[in-house]
């Protein structure tokens, strides 16, 4: 069942009766029809606005933002969690960012370092105990190699000053100290952060080797942004990029270090993933230093050949010969999954719910199944998200911006789709209404689904989930057809 | 006065970014387009002009500027 536009939109309508009157206009602004031949999205919807007072959004703070997405796959660095030990200790290690290394030796991503702020704190301040703590990281792990100060929301509220703090303390511990003013009451959603850490990235880390040129760089370096390596993903793509001759000088910020961003500056061209949470360092990296940046696509053949061939037409011919080779070569491979899976696949109808970016990347990876997507939306996309959504989404299909769990809900409940993606909070819910769900923010514990090598698990994990036999038997036994004597037992 | 960033995307256009919000249009007409001077009334693409003190001389893009709303 495919709908077309008016069935869409009268779905919206008596979803949204259930609302208060002004709580419905508002959430009216945030759902639509898809029409593909639009180009401006901020005439038919409202994104990156304040979530209603009542309702249930999937969204999180701009802490979340800044220390768990940027700045914690980012592998040398220690980042502080700055102020009580809550926020930190339940962030920590959820997010299978890989990196490679020693934990503890070179590796700090994994661990939870926070200033445990106590009442005495919040009354008498935290910047002593603050310069105290870098003091100690540098003591107890000589071989970091910056400290960030990631602020919860007390710092803000009491106005410590944690840029002095951070300045005095990189002048003492010879390294990189970045205050991230992260606190979570800033803005309306994780995207907030993301920009706060893009920003200090750019003021605080970035210049830190401006002076130095013994960097030798080649014609073929690039930089790989906004590939935050969830279950090995930038690993994937990286030895794609170095199968046709690139060279990747930096990863941001999955499996990142501190050297690798200050010497980004060399890269010819800088290949963002995520335009959701990088595009501000890239925007600065083409202002300050020339690299202009591509958006890519690393998800399912088809798009990864053409991105291959769009990243490869930057180059000159060597590398656009070695992009047709790679392609030919995978190809047979992809054939084969595809001949595997799609029969088992085809045509079932898919709703998304995530993030920022990720549904109009992995639409073209459903598609190359043969799947359909009938719903996607973002937690906590921008307008510039929903312009490049548009094209990539079938026509009368739904979208939803900032989804609460009633609409996400009610959604399901009328769409009846074969397989939903969206997040841990989402996860318990629809798997109780017995309806096949991946976590498409973690993979659900699999990965990576980048890359040639990544379409395979993603195939494969997308077959596992539909046609897992586990489903229809989720409804209670004296709910099913012909149990009369049960029901009357219950 | 907010703060915009002028680029060129890969189709070549000149394109208005507005960092504080994060919003992103084209530019439908530039006053003044070079060479001799370059900048003056903007006009974006969703109908909202802008006023750019012109440059003398047609700046290297990318490029963050303050600009005036009309």
């Amino acid at each position: 069942m495919t709908m077309n536009r008016q069935e869409t939109e009268q779905l919206i309508q008596e979803v949204l009766e259930v609302y208060p009157e002004a709580t419905g206009k508002q959430r009216a602004k945030h759902l639509m029809a898809n029409d593909p031949s639009l180009e401006k999205s901020n005439k038919c919807i409202v994104a990156n606005k304040k979530a209603l007072p009542g309702v249930m959004t999937a969204r999180g703070c701009a802490y979340a933002g800044a220390k768990g997405v940027v700045w914690g796959p980012i592998k040398d660095v220690a980042n502080i969690s700055h102020g009580p030990v809550g926020c930190g200790q339940f962030s920590r290690a959820g997010r299978r960012n890989y990196v490679t290394g020693h934990s503890g030796v070179n590796v700090f991503a994994d661990m939870n370092f926070t200033s445990d702020f106590q009442e005495k704190d919040v009354v008498f301040g935290g910047d002593k105990k603050l310069a105290k703590l870098i003091a100690e990281i540098d003591t107890l792990f000589p071989l970091v190699k910056g400290v960030t100060i990631q602020s919860e929301c007390p710092i803000g509220l009491i106005g410590d000053d944690i840029e002095a703090v951070a300045k005095k303390s990189a002048k003492e511990i010879g390294k990189v100290v970045v205050p991230v003013r992260c606190e979570g009451f800033r803005g309306v959603s994780q995207s907030l952060g993301h920009h706060v850490a893009n920003d200090s990235l750019r003021d605080w880390v970035l210049h830190g080797r401006d002076e130095d040129d013994s960097f030798e760089s080649t014609p073929y370096d690039v930089a790989i942004t906004g590939d935050y390596n969830i279950g090995g993903d930038a690993w994937s793509s990286r030895v794609l990029l170095e199968e046709i001759g690139l060279r990747v000088i930096a990863q941001w910020s999955g499996d990142g270090s501190i050297p690798e961003m200050q010497t980004t500056r060399h890269a010819k061209l800088n290949l963002l993933h995520c335009y959701r949470s990088m595009n501000y360092i890239s925007r600065h990296l083409e202002e300050k230093y020339g690299i202009p940046y591509m958006e890519y696509n690393f998800f399912g053949p088809t798009k990864i050949a053409e991105s291959l061939r769009k990243i490869a037409a930057f180059f000159d011919d060597t590398i656009k010969e070695n992009a047709e080779r790679v392609i030919a070569r995978h190809q047979s491979v992809m054939d084969a999954i595809i001949a595997k899976y799609r029969p088992r696949l085809e045509g079932k109808r898919v709703m998304l719910f995530v993030g920022g970016l990720r549904p109009r990347h992995v639409i073209g990876a459903y598609e190359d199944l043969g799947m359909e997507i009938i719903g996607a939306g973002y937690e906590f996309a921008h307008n510039d998200d929903y312009d490049r959504t548009f094209k990539e989404v079938q026509d009368g299909a739904l979208i939803y911006d900032d989804a609460t769990s009633f609409e996400l809900e009610a959604f399901v409940e009328r769409l009846k789709p074969d397989l939903i993606g969206s997040g841990i909070k989402e996860k318990y819910v629809f798997h109780k209404m017995g309806i096949p769900f991946r976590q498409m923010h973690s993979w659900d514990y699999s990965g990576p689904y980048h890359g040639y090598d990544g379409f395979a698990i993603f195939a494969r994990d997308m077959d596992m989930t539909i046609n897992n036999p586990c489903w229809k038997n989720l409804q209670a036994p004296w709910k099913r057809a012909g149990t009369e004597a049960l029901k009357s037992a219950a | 006065m907010p703060n915009v960033m002028l680029r060129n995307n890969a189709a070549g256009e000149l394109v208005f970014y507005i960092t504080k919000k994060d919003h992103e249009e084209t530019v439908v007409a530039l006053e003044h387009a070079g060479p001799g001077a370059w900048g003056g009334e903007i006009q974006l693409s969703d109908g909202s002009r802008f006023y750019l003190e012109p440059l003398e001389q047609t700046p290297k893009l990318p490029l963050t500027v303050r600009v005036k709303r009309l």
